[in-house]
C-alpha cells in the first residue's frame, strides 16, 4: 500500500490528502472533473504558492492547472490573452523583450495567472496601480455546469469581481486577457533609507511614500527596545535606458533575474530560531546603507531578493512555518501590531510593511487603504495565541486577513474583516459554485 | 478543518464527561482560534456540568447521547455530526473495582464492553467518517496497563491491550486515507477515575495528559506515554522476568 504524505502550500502546513490529483489538460478534462465532482468537490490549484490551504482539499479532487492549450498572444497595444496555467516568470520571460512588463509582480514570479487573480495579488505599487484584478480586461471562467462564460468588469460584473479574489470558488479561470506597462528597460532605479524605528518609518513613508511607483519596507522585530521595528525602506521605478551603464544599455530588455540555487534537502529541524533570526534580521539591516539615491538594481535584487534562493522556505524544517498578513487602516494599530510581535517570545525572521492605496470593487479582496505587514513565524507551541491577540489587534481596527496567506485563523474573525462576504456567497450560489468548488481554506473558514 | 498550527476547529469528546477529554478541549481552546467541541456523552449531571464549563470559557457546544455500551448506536452518533471532525478523543473507560473484574461476571463483562467493544465499535465509526473527510485524527486513551498484565488488575488491562492493538492498526490502516491515529498511554492519572486510590509512582494530572495529547497531534507522533519517561519504565518492566515482576509492589 502506498503512503500518500499529501500535498501542502507554501508554508509546509498543513498537509492534505485529496482523494485524486487531475491535471487539467483541456477543457473536457475540466468539464469531466466538475461533472463527477464528489461530496468533497473540486479544487485548482496553481503553483501552489499560496501559504496555507487554499489549494488543498482533504478527501476530494484537486484540479492542478498548467498552461492548457498554451494560448499566448500578444497584441501590438499592449494587451496580453494568455491561458491561466502560465507562470508570471515564463510571461515575463516572454514579454520583455518587446519592452513590456507585467502591471502586477508579487514577491514571486513563480505564480499562474489564474492564482494571482484568484488571490487578486499586489506588488510594491499597489498604492500607485492597485491589484492585479484591476489590470485584467476579461477573462474564461468554466462554471460549475461546464459552461464557459467570459467575465469582464462590464459583463457580469458580480461574476468578475467575485472571481477577482474569490479563491478559486466560483469557477475556473482558463484565460485572461490583461493589459501590460511599458518599459524601456528590465532594471529599476532604485533609493534606499535606513530608519532607527517603526515610527520613523512610518514617518518617511507618510512624507516621500508617494513618490515612486515601488515602494516596500523590511522591518526588524526581533530586535527589541528602543529600535524595535528599525527598517530598511526601498523605493523606485523603472530605470530609463539612458540611466543604464555602458555594457547593460547593449541589451537593456535583458531577462536579468539570478539565483544562487536551491536549499537541497528539508532540514530535520527548523533552521530558523532566534538566534538564527536576529543574525539575519542584523545582517539584513547592515547590508542596507543609511541612505542612497537613484541604484540601479535588476529584477532579483528589487523584486525577488528571497528568489535568489530557490525553495527558501525549507530552511523552517518540517514542523513548517506560517506567514502572518493583515492590513489595517491607522497607524497606530500598525505600531500596536509590531509591539506585540516584539514583546512576544516568537521571533519573524523577515517582515514586509507597505502602504496600500485603494481597494476594487471585488468583496474578497485583502487591500485596503492602510498599512500592511506580513511577518513569517515558524511554527511552535504558543504561537497560536500570539496570532490570536494579532488577529484581535486587527479586527478592533477594522483591518482584515489575507486569505492567500492565512493558515490558522478562524471564521469569525475573517469575516469581520470582510464585510461583504455575503455578496460574494450569493454570487456563488447563483452560479451554482457552491456544490462543486471548495477548499480546506473554504472548509476552514466557511466562505 | 485543522488549522497549520494543529488547532482542530471541531473537537469530538467520546466519553466526554472525562476529566482527561475535558482538560484537552481547555487546552485546545486556549490557543485562541474558536472551538466548536462536540460532546458525546450519557446524560446526566456531569454532562450538564461540563456542557456548562465549555461553553463558559467561549467554546461553541454540540451534545449527543452515547454510550459506550449501545454499540448499535454508534455509527449514527458519529454520522449526526454535520461539521468535519478534526480531533476525536476516544475518552470512555471504566477502572472497575479489580476483584470483582475477575470473580463477577457482570464486572469483567461490563468492563469488556465498554473498554474493548464500544472502542472498537466506535472505532469503526470514526474510520468510515475520516475515510470520507480525507483527514482527521482519532486519539485513543489506552493504559500503561496494557502494557504488561498485573495481578492488581489484569481485567482493566487486558481491555486496553484490546483497544490499543485495535487502534495501533487502525492508524496503519488509515493513513493512506490522509488519517491518522494517536495511541496514548498514560500512567496512573489523579482523575475522577481514581478518586480514592492511593496515587503510583510518577502520577499526573489530566492537564499534563492533555498537554502530552496536543503536542502529539500537532508534531504528528502516533505513540505517547504520559508521562514521557513512563516508555522506558515500561519497556523495561516488559521484559522482567516473571517471579521478579511478580514481586513488585505494583
Ligand atoms: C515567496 C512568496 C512571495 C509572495 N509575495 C506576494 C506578494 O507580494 N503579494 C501577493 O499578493 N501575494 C504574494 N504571494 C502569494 C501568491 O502570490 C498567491 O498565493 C498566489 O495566489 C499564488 O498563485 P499560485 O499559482 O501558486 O496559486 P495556488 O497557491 O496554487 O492557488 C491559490 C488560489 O488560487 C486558486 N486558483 C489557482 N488557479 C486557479 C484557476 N485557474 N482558476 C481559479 N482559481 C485558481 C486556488 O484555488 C487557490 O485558492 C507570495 C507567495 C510567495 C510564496
Ligand atoms: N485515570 C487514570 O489513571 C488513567 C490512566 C490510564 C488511562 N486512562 C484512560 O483514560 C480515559 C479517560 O479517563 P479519565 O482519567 O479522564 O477518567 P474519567 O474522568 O473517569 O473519564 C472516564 C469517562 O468514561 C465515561 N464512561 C464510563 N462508562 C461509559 C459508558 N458506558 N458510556 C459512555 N461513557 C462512559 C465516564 O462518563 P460518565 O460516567 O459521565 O458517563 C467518564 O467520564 C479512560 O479510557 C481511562 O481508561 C486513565
Amino acid at each position: 500500500m502506498t503512503y500518500d504524505p499529501g500535498l501542502s502550500g507554501w508554508g509546509g502546513a498543513p498537509r492534505s490528502t485529496p482523494a485524486a490529483r487531475v491535471r487539467a489538460t483541456d477543457l473536457d478534462a475540466i468539464r469531466r472533473v466538475l461533472a463527477g465532482a464528489g461530496r468533497r468537490g473540486v479544487t485548482l490549484r496553481g503553483l501552489g504558492r499560496s501559504y496555507g490551504d487554499a489549494s488543498l482539499n482533504a478527501g476530494g479532487t484537486v484540479l492542478e492547472m498548467p498552461a492548457l492549450d498554451g494560448t499566448f498572444v500578444l497584441h501590438d497595444d499592449g494587451r496580453l490573452t494568455v491561458s491561466a496555467g502560465h507562470s508570471l516568470d515564463t510571461i515575463l520571460r516572454r514579454i520583455l523583450p518587446h519592452g513590456w512588463w507585467l502591471p502586477v509582480v508579487p514577491g514571486t514570479r513563480q505564480v499562474t495567472v489564474g492564482g494571482a487573480i484568484a488571490a487578486d495579488v499586489h506588488g510594491k505599487n499597489h498604492h500607485v496601480d492597485g491589484t492585479f484584478g484591476a489590470h485584467v480586461e476579461s477573462l474564461r471562467l468554466v462554471l460549475a455546469d461546464g459552461d464557459l462564460v467570459e467575465v469582464s468588469p462590464t459583463q457580469d460584473p458580480e461574476l468578475f469581481w467575485a472571481t477577482v479574489g474569490g479563491m478559486g470558488l466560483t469557477g475556473v479561470i482558463v484565460e485572461a486577457t490583461l493589459r501590460l506597462h511599458r518599459v524601456e528597460t528590465s532594471y529599476f532605479l532604485v533609493d534606499t533609507d535606513r530608519t532607527d524605528d517603526v515610527h520613523g518609518l512610518l514617518d518617511l513613508i507618510d512624507a516621500h511614500g508617494d513618490e515612486h511607483r515601488y515602494s516596500v519596507a523590511w522591518f526588524d522585530t526581533a530586535t527589541t527596545g528602543a529600535r524595535l521595528g528599525r527598517a530598511v525602506l526601498t523605493a523606485g521605478d523603472s530605470a530609463p535606458v539612458s540611466a543604464l551603464d555602458p555594457e547593460r544599455r547593449r541589451d537593456p530588455l535583458a531577462f536579468d533575474a539570478p539565483t544562487l540555487g536551491k536549499v537541497p534537502l528539508t532540514p530535520p529541524l527548523s533552521l530558523v530560531n532566534r538566534w538564527t533570526a536576529r543574525a539575519f534580521n542584523e545582517l539584513w539591516y547592515r547590508k542596507a546603507p543609511a541612505s542612497r539615491r537613484g541604484e540601479v538594481q535588476d529584477i532579483t535584487q528589487f523584486f525577488h531578493p528571497l528568489d535568489l534562493v530557490d525553495d527558501w522556505n525549507r530552511v523552517y524544517g518540517p514542523a513548517g512555518f506560517v506567514q502572518y498578513q493583515a492590513v489595517v487602516p491607522d497607524r497606530e494599530s500598525l505600531v500596536e501590531l509590531v509591539e506585540r510581535i516584539g514583546t512576544s517570545d516568537h521571533v519573524s525572521s523577515l517582515n514586509v510593511l507597505k502602504r496600500f492605496g485603494a481597494a476594487n470593487p471585488s468583496p474578497l479582496s485583502f487591500p485596503m487603504p492602510g498599512l500592511t505587514l506580513a511577518a513569517d513565524f515558524p511554527i511552535r507551541p504558543g504561537l497560536g495565541a500570539l496570532l490570536a491577540d494579532l488577529d484581535a489587534i486587527v479586527t478592533a481596527a477594522g483591518g482584515r486577513l489575507y486569505l492567500a496567506k492565512d493558515a490558522r485563523t478562524d471564521a469569525a474573525t475573517l469575516a469581520a474583516g470582510y464585510p461583504r462576504l455575503d455578496d460574494f456567497r450569493a454570487v456563488r450560489s447563483r452560479v451554482g459554485a457552491d456544490r462543486v468548488f471548495t477548499s480546506d481554506l473554504a472548509r476552514r473558514l466557511e466562505l | 478543518m485543522m488549522n497549520a498550527l494543529g488547532t482542530p476547529a471541531c473537537l469530538l469528546l467520546l466519553g466526554g464527561t472525562s476529566d482527561i477529554a475535558l482538560a484537552v478541549a481547555r487546552r485546545y481552546r486556549s490557543e485562541g482560534t474558536a472551538l466548536t467541541v462536540v460532546l458525546a456523552a450519557r446524560p446526566g449531571e456531569r454532562r450538564d456540568r461540563a456542557v456548562a464549563e465549555l461553553r463558559q470559557s467561549g467554546c461553541t457546544v454540540e451534545v449527543r447521547d452515547f454510550d459506550a455500551r449501545r454499540t448499535d448506536t454508534h455509527s449514527d452518533v458519529i454520522a449526526s455530526i454535520e461539521r468535519d471532525v478534526d480531533v476525536a478523543v476516544v475518552a470512555f473507560g471504566l477502572l472497575g473495582d479489580p476483584e470483582s473484574a475477575w470473580t463477577d461476571v457482570e464486572t469483567a463483562r461490563e468492563l469488556a464492553e465498554v473498554n474493548y467493544v464500544g472502542a472498537v465499535t466506535t472505532g469503526v465509526a470514526l474510520a468510515a467518517r475520516v475515510r470520507a473527510q480525507g483527514h482527521g485524527v482519532i486519539v485513543a486513551l489506552s493504559s500503561v496497563a496494557g502494557e504488561r498484565p498485573r495481578r492488581s488488575n489484569f481485567v482493566y488491562g487486558s481491555t486496553k491491550a484490546g483497544m490499543d492493538a485495535f487502534y495501533t492498526g487502525l492508524g496503519e490502516a488509515l493513513r493512506e486515507h490522509g488519517g491518522r491515529v494517536v495511541v496514548v498511554r498514560p500512567g496512573f492519572v489523579r482523575s475522577k477515575m481514581t478518586e480514592g486510590l492511593d496515587a503510583a509512582p510518577m502520577a499526573v494530572t489530566p492537564d499534563e495528559v492533555a498537554a502530552a495529547i496536543v503536542d502529539a497531534v500537532r508534531s504528528g507522533r502516533e505513540q505517547v506515554w504520559v508521562p514521557r519517561a513512563m516508555r522506558v519504565v515500561m519497556s523495561g518492566l516488559r521484559h522482567l522476568p516473571r517471579p521478579l515482576f511478580r514481586r513488585l509492589p505494583i
